[in-house]
């Protein structure tokens, strides 16, 4: 009993306590040690889809590098790319222009900013905090994906594929029709209701949920709901990829593809300034089909009457002339490998040559074979969705334009490899090109956030930022040493401890760190203090009616759940802000938290291993509180 | 102990209830007459920040975005004469994703490259109104929070007590946003968010000390222990608050135009919670007649035993400790 007693009133700490704190010290100096070093200017160097790079290719950069004068700091492999570090950004931009030129298609060369880690650092895992677009520059978009369209895009597949089923089971039907959210299927004969739903639910498994009307012979097939969010999310992860591959094709390092909720795409493209480049790529979404076409019909009777022929659909030109086109499509943009840009040797047009996949060139063999002279057209669709507001309400309005781009005749039995001319200018092949290379998406996407940040209002913000922290962090000090005279200066050193740890655990996460996040550092400057401030006044307090040694302890024991009260209710605000929170409210939210735990750390635990040092287990007249 | 309670906060209630809700009542009429100056993040809308070589001329700016039939566009200055803000609202009939491209266009025609682009935020109307509901509830779900929180933690009249003093702090910034018309964002919102963790902090503090000196001091009516319990706080309410207030000061000052808002919420927030936690949260517990019994009673009977048990233990340490202490001050001065 009096031996516990002795140890704890004498305020000392044991050593497993010091050792935890300075293991503390040593791993935060390490991993907050990476943001001091800056960023090289770089270029990175990317291969596309089905290239590889090799040797010749690293004798290719060199080489060009070399001719023109440049010499670049540093040249790293890393798996999949190559990066450049130059001296300089004027270095830097000029190496990408020239890299550009001579590798040309096969790579991706991008502007980058490479983290000037040292090597022993690296090797820890160190790294510096990730940079939010708001303070490296960039352009950040909010995708909607039209779930809707994906939705009716599946029910239209579903139209062919039954009409042919009922062909070959020869049940006669009157009408088969994409109703909002169900095909409707009228039967010539109603006795043929029950043979129907059996041949349904032998060739479509698992997807639909007939309601059968007995004596008009109407079947209703909505989708299973398990079908629709299926659909839902393989529309979403189409467009994921399909965007991936458009960013690719931009040109940008680190670029950011993420989803949001269930029907939302985060694009986050930094160091992007071209918003007017970047929102035409991802937001158009334009697809190719091959159609042959109706050459027994008169399009411009159709046109006229607005009924086309049987197995026939009206189709325009972009000049306006109507031509009549088959119903079924030969391929479409899915199919599509690859798409270059070109001119036609013989003609000196622009023109775009295609490959198509597998399946894609085995339907375009079998089609030419049988249709030598006939004309096949190329049909360019674009979507564009756009939220428009009428009367007070948002309403979508979707906007479809299918434009016969070309009708050339067949000239020979083609597979997968082909080409379209008939295009307006090199500017128009090279964009057709970029589109039908990116893919097609699975359904239209509309931009519903824009942040755009100039690099100099992002260096700006970093300045600034940097400067709050800063001054903030001096006003601190100056008021807790002038307070709390020595005691002051401990709770100093755990402050600065703390600003240090912060840093290392957000480079550890590699959180993003923003503006607002910024803010949350300096707040939880002003705020951490409040910790050694209740213990300090605990301190006082006690003083006045106990020992010295007493007091001490004394006010840390009862100051601490006082303080572990108060903490947890901010920390209660910051969950709060974190689950409500998009990007940079986020980055407020997780700075404020890691802020708060860590303060409780150094304020409490390594205050008093200090004040221990100081005044622990020796007699002391006064304190210098 | 006397000499501690220096001040009679608790005299000035009826004082203190007066000024609250007339600031209360005031807030709430800022918001109903002026409104707040929501910011496209709520609204939706386009905004794009341009910096001019030179100082930027805001009217030839304006006439030409009206010219090009953005007539309700508005044109300011932001930060200095060469930076500009234009601001415009959803579009009924225009892609408004593509609107940011149209202005830069259409200025760049007029002054080539005179200028830079700093930003362009685009906020599309359903976004718009998702963050405004979102950030509606999470203000409500954070205020649940701390309900719930301090009444397990403390009793339900300090809960109810601590969470008046949340809204009386929330409703009084929001009402000087009103009155001044600052651009009201989504880093207000957060910053809001965080007065609430912070004004709580400042609270719950006091009820800590509450609680305690209703375990402790024997004499005394509730309203005299509060009393006390304030005036223990005190020079710890002032000194948090007084760094807190420090760092803002530089964030406002420093921060630049975007976290200025958010510094400013911020300052009237740490102000106001500070005084609500001193005059309203206390008072509105006392007033629903919180007493030395509530506290006393056992929330579960052993932890209790134990708790006390404890507390004999450390009170027989000190006595201990002090008697030590004397000895060795005395064997000091020898």
């Amino acid at each position: 009993m009096f031996e516990s007693r002795q140890k704890v009133i004498s305020n000392t700490y044991p050593i497993w306590k010091y050792l935890l704190l300075a293991a503390a010290i040593t791993l935060s100096a390490i991993y907050a040690a990476p943001n001091l070093f800056g960023d090289d200017p770089a270029v990175q160097v990317s291969p596309v889809k089905t290239v590889e790079f090799d040797q010749s290719t690293v004798d290719q950069i060199n080489a060009t590098l070399s001719q023109a004068g440049i010499e670049p700091k540093a040249f790293e492999r890393q798996p999949e790319q190559f990066l450049l570090r130059f001296h300089s950004t004027d270095d830097q931009l000029k190496a990408r222009s020239l890299l550009k030129e001579t590798l040309g298609r096969q790579a991706v060369v991008a502007l980058n900013l490479a983290p000037a880690t040292p090597d022993f650092l690296s090797a820890l895992g160190a790294q510096p905090m990730y940079l939010g677009l708001d303070l490296r520059g960039g352009v950040h978009f909010l995708m909607d994906v039209d779930m809707e369209a994906a939705l009716s895009k599946t029910y239209e597949r579903y139209v062919d594929e039954l009409k042919s089923v009922l062909r070959e089971e020869r049940i006669r039907y009157l009408g088969l029709t994409h109703k909002s959210d169900r095909l409707l299927l009228r039967l010539r004969n109603p006795e043929e209701v029950t043979q129907t739903l059996n041949v349904i639910a032998a060739e479509f498994p698992q997807t639909f949920e007939p309601r059968a009307n007995e004596e008009t012979g109407e079947i209703a097939l909505p989708l299973l709901a398990q079908v629709k969010s299926e659909t839902r999310k393989y529309a979403l992860k189409q467009n994921i990829t399909t965007l991936r591959n458009r960013i690719n094709e931009l040109g940008v390092a680190e670029p950011v593809i993420q989803q949001q909720g269930d029907r939302r795409i985060v694009v986050q493209l930094p160091g992007v300034q071209d918003t007017a480049k970047a929102k035409e790529i991802l937001g158009a979404t334009a697809t190719l089909e091959f159609r042959l076409v109706e050459e027994k019909g008169d399009a411009r009777r159709a046109e006229r009457t607005g009924y086309a022929p049987n197995g026939a659909r009206l189709y325009h030109f972009r000049d306006g002339r109507p031509i009549l086109l088959k119903r079924s499509i030969i391929v479409s943009g899915d199919n599509v490998i690859d798409a270059k840009s070109g001119i036609d040797q013989e003609a000196g047009s622009p023109q775009v040559s295609v490959t198509l996949d597998g399946a894609g060139g085995r339907k375009m063999l079998a089609t030419t074979k049988d249709n030598i002279g006939n004309r096949m057209a190329v049909v360019f669709i674009e979507n564009r969705v756009d939220t428009i507001e009428k009367d007070g309400e948002t309403i979508k309005k979707r906007t479809t334009t299918k434009d016969v781009i070309n009708a050339a005749v067949i000239r020979g039995q083609f597979a997968n490899r082909f080409q379209i001319t008939g295009l307006d200018s090199p500017q128009e092949a090279q964009d057709l090109a970029l589109l039908l290379r990116a893919g097609a998406l699975a359904a239209p996407m509309e931009i519903v956030e824009e942040r755009t940040i100039g690099p100099s209002m992002g260096q700006d913000n970093i300045n600034q930022g940097f400067l709050s922290v800063v001054i903030g962090f001096a006003l601190v000090l100056v008021v807790m040493a002038m307070r709390y005279k020595v005691f002051g200066l401990v709770a100093n050193v755990a402050l600065t401890l703390n600003l240090v740890i912060i840093v290392a655990v957000l480079s550890l996460l590699q959180a993003t760190l923003t503006l607002p996040g910024i803010a949350g550092i300096v707040l939880t400057v002003g705020m951490a203090v409040d910790a050694n401030v209740l213990i300090f006044e605990r301190i006082r307090e006690e003083l006045r009616h106990s020992s010295i040694q007493t007091a001490i302890h004394a006010g840390y024991e009862k100051a601490f759940v006082t303080i572990a009260d108060a903490n947890i209710t901010t920390l209660l605000a910051a969950i709060v802000l974190f689950s409500f929170g998009t990007g940079p409210i986020k980055g407020f939210a997780i700075t404020l938290s890691i802020g708060i735990l860590t303060s409780m750390f150094t304020a409490i635990l390594g205050t008093r291993a200090v004040i221990n040092v100081l005044y622990g287990n020796k007699p002391v007249q006064k304190l210098s509180i | 102990m006397q000499n501690e309670e220096r001040y009679n906060f608790m005299r000035f209630r009826g004082q203190a209830l007066v000024l609250s809700l007339l600031l209360l009542v005031a807030s709430i009429a800022g918001v109903a007459i002026k409104g707040l100056n929501f910011g496209i993040d709520f609204t939706g809308g386009t905004l794009v920040e341009l910096a001019y070589e030179e100082a930027a001329e805001v009217d030839e700016i304006r006439a030409a975005l009206q010219n090009n039939g953005y007539e309700r566009a508005t044109v300011q200055n932001f930060g200095s004469a060469k930076e500009v803000l234009i601001r415009i609202a959803p579009r009924p009939e225009e892609s408004s994703a593509q609107i940011s491209n149209n202005v830069m266009d259409m200025l760049a025609e007029k002054h080539s490259d005179a200028f830079e682009l700093r930003r362009v935020e685009f906020v599309g109307p359903q976004v718009g109104d998702e963050l405004t509901e979102d950030g509606a509830l999470s203000l409500i779900y954070a205020l649940i929070g701390v309900l719930i929180y301090v009444a397990l933690r403390f009793e339900f009249r300090f809960s109810l007590g601590s969470v008046a003093a949340l809204v009386h702090d929330v409703t009084i910034t929001v009402g000087v946003f009103a009155w001044t018309q600052v651009q009201f964002d989504l880093t207000v919102l957060a910053a809001i968010l965080a007065v609430i963790g912070y004004s709580l902090n400042d609270t719950i503090v006091v009820f800590d000390r509450v609680r305690e000196n209703f375990r402790t001091v024997r004499d005394g009516t509730p309203v005299q222990v509060t009393n006390l319990s304030i005036n223990q706080m005190l020079a710890r309410t002032i000194m948090t608050s007084l760094t807190t207030l420090l760092v803002l000061a530089a964030l406002i000052a420093i921060g630049g135009e975007v976290i200025y808002g958010f510094a400013l919420a911020l300052i009237v927030g740490v102000l106001v919670g500070t005084y609500s936690s001193i005059f309203v949260a206390s008072s509105i517990a006392l007033a629903l007649g919180v007493s030395k019994e509530d506290l006393m009673k056992p929330v579960k009977e052993g932890e209790d035993a134990s708790a006390q048990e404890e507390e004999l233990h450390r009170i027989f340490l000190e006595e201990e400790a002090k008697r030590e202490a004397r000895e060795a001050e005395a064997s000091a001065k020898k």
